[in-house]
């Protein structure tokens, strides 16, 4: 793995509602290096969107950060509007989950490419033109010369997405954010979209965040993950060490909650009851309804996340070998 | 029943829509289903997979007779269900019912839980007193895992996992024989997925129902069905059992599908050599001669642009769609190492 790009720490979101407060994300800690691609798991109201919507100063109006998102020697949580558009877009750049309400329909799709050139490259029209031609070309577009010319609801749902990547690439980012980039496709262009991402990282040393709940793109294509639940993070380490030596029951719960194309005789061994509600997080371990491993110590006291191994963490008070089978009957 | 245990048999089932035209102009025809042709035994899971657009909900509502047919039979029991009008339609509404994706959005905002598990029952059933109604209500709350106090809760208090109890709730209580279940876990947390699943198959078994499970998600088809049915363009491209399909497919569409699969194990995930299939779904309006499927073959040649295969059996039970799929073991492609691992 190449420097560190990025290294957040204690990062904080908080949004401000009528005459209280909710707490969307909490301490968060990780750092990203070039060409390495970082898996952020989670549920609905995970808090695993909104840690990088405020790191691109993107969040609702009501959303506050608190924290430290270094980006070499520039804090991006600091940084006032006009200065972090010299970043955003340039240096970092983030793609989402639809990509039709993500692209201006008024204009047409070379329009929308050649502005990022113009603004960040300061290039003139007909160079900024080739290149996002060239572009449209990398990320598997047939016939880029004609597509450029095309509005994107004359595009499918695949072509628009990789409209979308071409985009957050032109500027050749040190850092692509890429949140729920293939729900919404089938699995075919799925597949095609993962390999593009592969690419990227390995050409052009590209960081790239994969924030998803799938389990089997993240087998797939990621170094590293972290899991969020309730808006921290409860475990992180390798995909590998993740994924074959889970620590934290809600990881565990998570890999046993996925359906496996291989093999059908598996009864899913779910995670009872549903993700917390932010408002209203549970006291002790905010998993802690939820677990099947719980005891006393985890209904009043949180536990922190712990540093073990090399290069792993977990938040989890339980210390014994998670035997899932076992516990749940 | 028939001695076979058969339920429900699709006979040539076509259905298209007009699109666009206008005063003087000539609406264009989409196909957005031909010459279907399967059966359902009773107590079976039959799954049905496609890319978004091959017609695999236009399926299910053709079924029910939500949406008519432009052509073929709707056998249920023997009786053709596409051939009835509307009211006599009605009898039979109360075996066949549906389970539907979004499951927030299938709820009534201004209906109660009780009244909107009640509904199916005041409609189809009109003569069951309001106590007995409410008692059923209450049974099929607790067959579906919510409690008996959420009765008079409105839809938003709810969650998605809880919304999707509730629709199948509203499902169950007519009693029926089989359930349409169009994407239901599609909208869902991966862990209110696994809940989900595993509550519809301890359902099928407790009320001995038989399901249509239609999904885009492979891994969820693989994990609930028993026979996989494959649809390409609004065809059937290959109909097998899931241990046949998943483990011996035999259309290049089917294989093409099954590789692009993500794989939830890190390191068989790395070794797969993903070779996905190119390009996208051809416009149905204007759907390729032949094989619909062969403009994304890598196998296509001549023949398949000038005939359309046939749906061959091969074995007893199974059904595909290809000129060559004899052929394609024997057809060294490295990209099939990928398949073979599966």
């Amino acid at each position: 793995m190449g420097e560190p790009v990025l290294v957040v720490e204690d990062l904080s979101v908080t949004f401000a509602l009528r005459d209280s407060e909710v707490r969307a994300v909490k301490d968060l800690h990780f750092s990203l290096s070039a060409g390495e691609t970082l898996a952020v798991v989670g549920e609905s109201g995970s808090g695993k969107s909104q840690a990088f919507l405020s790191i691109m100063g993107l969040l609702a109006r009501n959303g506050r950060t608190t924290g430290r998102a270094m980006f070499g020697d520039v804090n991006l949580i600091d940084l006032e509007r006009r200065a972090l558009d010299l970043h955003r877009g340039r240096d970092l750049a983030m793609i989402f989950q639809d990509p039709m309400t993500s692209l201006n329909p008024t204009l047409k799709v070379r329009t929308q490419l050649t502005e990022v050139l113009v603004r960040h490259r300061g290039m003139d029209e007909q160079q900024a033109i080739k290149e996002a031609i060239e572009m449209l070309e990398r990320v598997g577009i047939p016939e880029p010369t004609k597509r450029a010319n095309a509005y994107p609801h004359e595009l499918s749902g695949g072509m628009r997405q990789r409209v979308m990547i071409a985009m957050a690439l032109l500027c050749r980012p040190k850092i692509l954010i890429a949140d729920e980039p293939t729900t919404a496709l089938d699995v075919t262009v799925q597949a095609q979209m993962l390999q593009l991402f592969k690419d990227l990282t390995n050409d052009f040393g590209t960081a790239l965040v994969l924030i998803t709940h799938d389990l089997g793109v993240v087998a797939g294509i990621a170094d590293r993950m972290i899991v969020m639940y309730g808006g921290r993070c409860v475990e992180s380490g390798s995909v590998d060490a993740l994924f074959y030596d889970p620590r934290h029951p809600y990881t565990l719960g998570l890999l046993n909650s996925t359906p496996h194309v291989e093999d059908r005789a598996r009864r899913l061994n779910p995670i009872t009851g549903s993700p917390p509600n932010l408002e209203n997080l549970p006291k002790g371990c905010a998993f802690h309804p939820r677990c099947a491993f719980r005891f006393e110590r985890c209904f009043s006291e949180r536990p922190e996340l712990v540093s073990f191994d090399s290069g792993r963490a977990k938040a989890c008070h339980y210390q014994d070998e998670l035997t899932y089978e076992e516990s749940a009957a | 029943m028939s001695p076979s245990g058969e339920l429900l048999r699709i006979e040539n089932l076509n259905k298209s829509f007009a699109i666009g035209g206008g005063l003087f102009r000539k609406p264009f025809e989409l196909k957005a289903l031909q010459e279907i042709n399967f059966s359902v035994r009773h107590g079976e899971t039959l799954g049905i997979v496609g890319e978004s657009g091959c017609g695999k909900s236009t399926l299910g509502r053709c079924i029910l007779q939500l949406l008519r047919p432009d052509k073929g039979r709707v056998l249920w029991l023997g009786t053709d269900l596409a051939a009835l009008p509307n009211e006599e339609m009605r009898k039979h509404r109360k075996d066949l019912q549906i389970i539907f994706q979004d499951p927030l959005a299938s709820l009534n905002p201004r209906m109660t839980v009780g009244e909107i598990v009640a509904d199916p029952l005041k409609t189809l059933m009109p003569e069951l007193p309001a106590a007995k109604r409410r008692e059923r209500v209450l049974e099929m709350m607790e067959a579906v895992g919510l409690q008996p106090e959420m009765i008079n809760r409105y839809p938003h208090e709810f969650s998605g996992g809880q919304a999707q109890r509730i629709g199948i709730a509203r499902a169950l209580i007519t009693e029926p024989k089989l359930i349409v279940c169009d994407e239901p876990v599609s909208a869902l947390d991966v862990s209110i997925q696994a809940q989900i699943l595993n509550l519809l198959s301890e359902l099928k078994d407790q009320f001995g129902l038989t399901l249509i499970f239609i999904s885009h998600n492979l891994s969820v088809v693989r994990h609930v069905s028993d026979r996989i049915l494959v649809l390409y363009l609004g065809r059937m491209v290959e109909l097998a059992s899931g241990d046949d399909l998943y483990g011996d497919p035999k259309h290049p569409y089917t294989r093409a599908l099954l590789t692009a699969v993500p794989i939830a194990d890190p390191k068989r995930a790395r070794q797969r050599n993903i070779d996905a299939l190119q390009g996208e779904i051809p416009s149905p309006i204007n759907q390729p001669s032949g094989c619909t499927f062969r403009t994304r073959c890598r196998y296509a040649i001549g023949l398949c642009a000038e005939k359309r295969p046939p749906l061959e059996t091969v074995g007893d039970a199974r059904l595909v769609a290809c000129h060559r799929w004899r052929e394609i073991d024997a057809i060294p492609v490295e990209a099939e190492v990928a398949v073979a691992a599966i």
